[in-house]
């Protein structure tokens, strides 16, 4: 099993080689180079201002870099640097193979329209057209992120920030992606709220075998869902390794401050 | 016989850089070596650096140097210089850690916590409940609170959840720290029973006991960690 597991996932799916970001003489962000393995989770952590927002949109084609390269590894098994990708090729990861959260589900939602065009709508993006198995599928993901189905033809706008924040998870998973980036997304959540998220992404997570990068201030977020964190201060990644190891043992003075930082439970 | 563990002259210090940088040096010059079916227990006063060697062996403090030496998948594998990715597989497939306290997750079922190992190693979610079951009947938890989440048990149930939880799995090499500090006489004879088991299937062990009684009955031998003290 667990040679299994080191065979098929022997390959990055996603590597970033030096990539920087500078707005004029503003470094936001400097030669960070990584890679992110089928099923593992990265936390990218710092304060506002640390870079970390700006290396997820570097990572996820939102923003072009001022220099390096993202490349990743498509469902044919090769991998491609992003930037020479086709219009076609790009259209199929933003759709399909990736998933993208947002801090604000108004972002991520289409908040007039119901929640099961929410979720429908990634499956006719791909091509479905049979409205009855579009309609059972999104039904589907709505009782999977614990949304009553009830609710299926209510518009967003109507939904409290926790559900929300579920159907803008259920809109990304639906089309089964291979990763998913995350920004800040239990960030507007209250805390009641926040753990019954956090618990629901762990699951899909790990029963999906997503590989997810995730950005987030909140180092108790980084240590339930993530294996690895990167640490970020001004534009550059100044710790990485083992979630708990950092998080226990940080070394930089910075991480040193963070993790001193969080109040006791 | 191979050593399932083998820590070489490892040492660790902690630069506390929010204290004006002051260096707390914990232990140096660890050496010493498991067999499959020993129980080494460290024995020495609290801050003695016992929690540390156990934590630096699990990987989840860093080394500043020396080898901590993992038999894994038949090869022996530097813990302290591993890959991320490998010392996740590494704790997957080989080491077992069974902390003081459980780290509760939020709104999983203590029937679930305890399988997880076995399921996040392939097993079918059923026959892992199955045996979770087995385990917590044995440890004395009642069937009634199986399906609650431990976080709100009392301290000696999380333990006892928590022991469940590392005692599950088939893994090869079992970190215990301080097993039966929170337990009843009866359910600390349980886990004397569940190491001698685990020593006759050939794991190897160290623990961290308090109780001279629980030391005796488990430890095949005792390595004094006050002789690893950092010269500070």
């Amino acid at each position: 099993m667990v040679d299994q597991d080191l065979i098929e996932n022997d390959e990055p799916l996603l590597v970033a080689k030096s990539l920087s970001k500078s707005y004029g003489r503003i470094a936001a962000c400097r030669d960070v180079s990584f890679a992110l393995y089928p099923g593992e989770v990265l936390a990218i952590v710092g304060e506002s201002g640390s870079g970390k927002s700006t290396l997820l949109q570097l990572l996820s084609g939102q923003l072009a870099a001022s220099g390096g390269q993202v490349s990743y590894r498509m469902r044919d098994g090769v991998t491609r640097d992003f930037a020479t990708l086709g219009e076609a090729e790009r259209r199929f990861l933003f759709r399909t193979d990736w998933g993208f959260v947002h801090q604000d589900p108004a972002q991520g939602l289409r908040m007039a329209v119901s929640a099961g065009a929410n979720v429908g709508e990634r499956l006719m993006a791909v091509g479905w057209n049979h409205y009855g198995r579009i309609r059972d599928t999104a039904s589907d993901w709505l009782t999977r992120v614990e949304i009553d189905i009830a609710r299926i033809d209510d518009a967003p706008r109507t939904y409290s920030g926790g559900m929300r924040q579920r159907l803008q998870i259920a809109r990304n998973l639906v089309t089964e992606p291979r990763l998913v980036f995350m920004d800040e997304p239990t960030g507007g959540l209250d805390v009641s709220v926040q753990a019954r998220l956090l618990d629901l992404v762990r699951s899909l997570v790990a029963e999906l075998h997503l590989a997810v990068i995730i950005v987030t201030h909140d180092l108790a977020v980084a240590r339930l869902l993530s294996h690895r964190v990167m640490v970020m201060k001004g534009g550059r990644v100044i710790e990485t390794g083992l979630t708990d190891q950092v998080l226990d043992d940080p070394r930089e003075p910075y991480t040193q401050l963070l993790v001193s930082s969080i109040l006791p439970p | 016989m191979t050593a399932m563990i083998d820590v070489t002259d490892a040492s660790k210090t902690f630069t506390m850089h929010l204290q004006g940088g002051i260096e707390l040096p914990v232990v140096s010059g660890v050496t010493f070596q498991v067999d499959p079916g020993e129980c080494v227990v460290l024995s020495g006063p609290s801050g003695a650096g016992k929690s540390s060697i156990l934590k630096m062996i699990f990987g989840n403090y860093r080394c500043d140097s020396g080898r901590i030496g993992i038999r894994h998948c038949g090869a022996s594998v530097d813990l302290a210089i591993a890959e991320p990715r490998q010392v996740l597989n590494i704790r997957r497939a080989t080491i077992g850690y069974v902390s003081q306290f459980l780290r509760a997750v939020p709104r999983v079922a203590t029937v679930d916590v305890v399988a997880e190992p076995l399921i996040v190693n392939g097993l079918a979610r059923a026959e892992a409940q199955a045996r979770a079951g087995e385990l917590l009947h044995r440890l004395n938890i009642p069937e009634r609170l199986w399906r609650l989440p431990p976080a709100t048990f009392s301290g000696g149930e999380q333990q006892r959840v928590n022991i469940a939880r590392g005692f599950i799995s088939d893994l090869p090499i079992l970190l215990l720290d301080e097993p039966t500090a929170s337990l009843d006489a009866t359910n600390r004879a349980v886990v004397v029973e569940l190491v001698a088991e685990k020593k006759r299937q050939g794991v190897a062990m160290v623990a961290i006991v308090h109780d001279d009684e629980i030391r005796h009955l488990i430890a095949d031998r005792v390595v004094d960690v006050t002789s690893f003290a950092a010269a500070a």
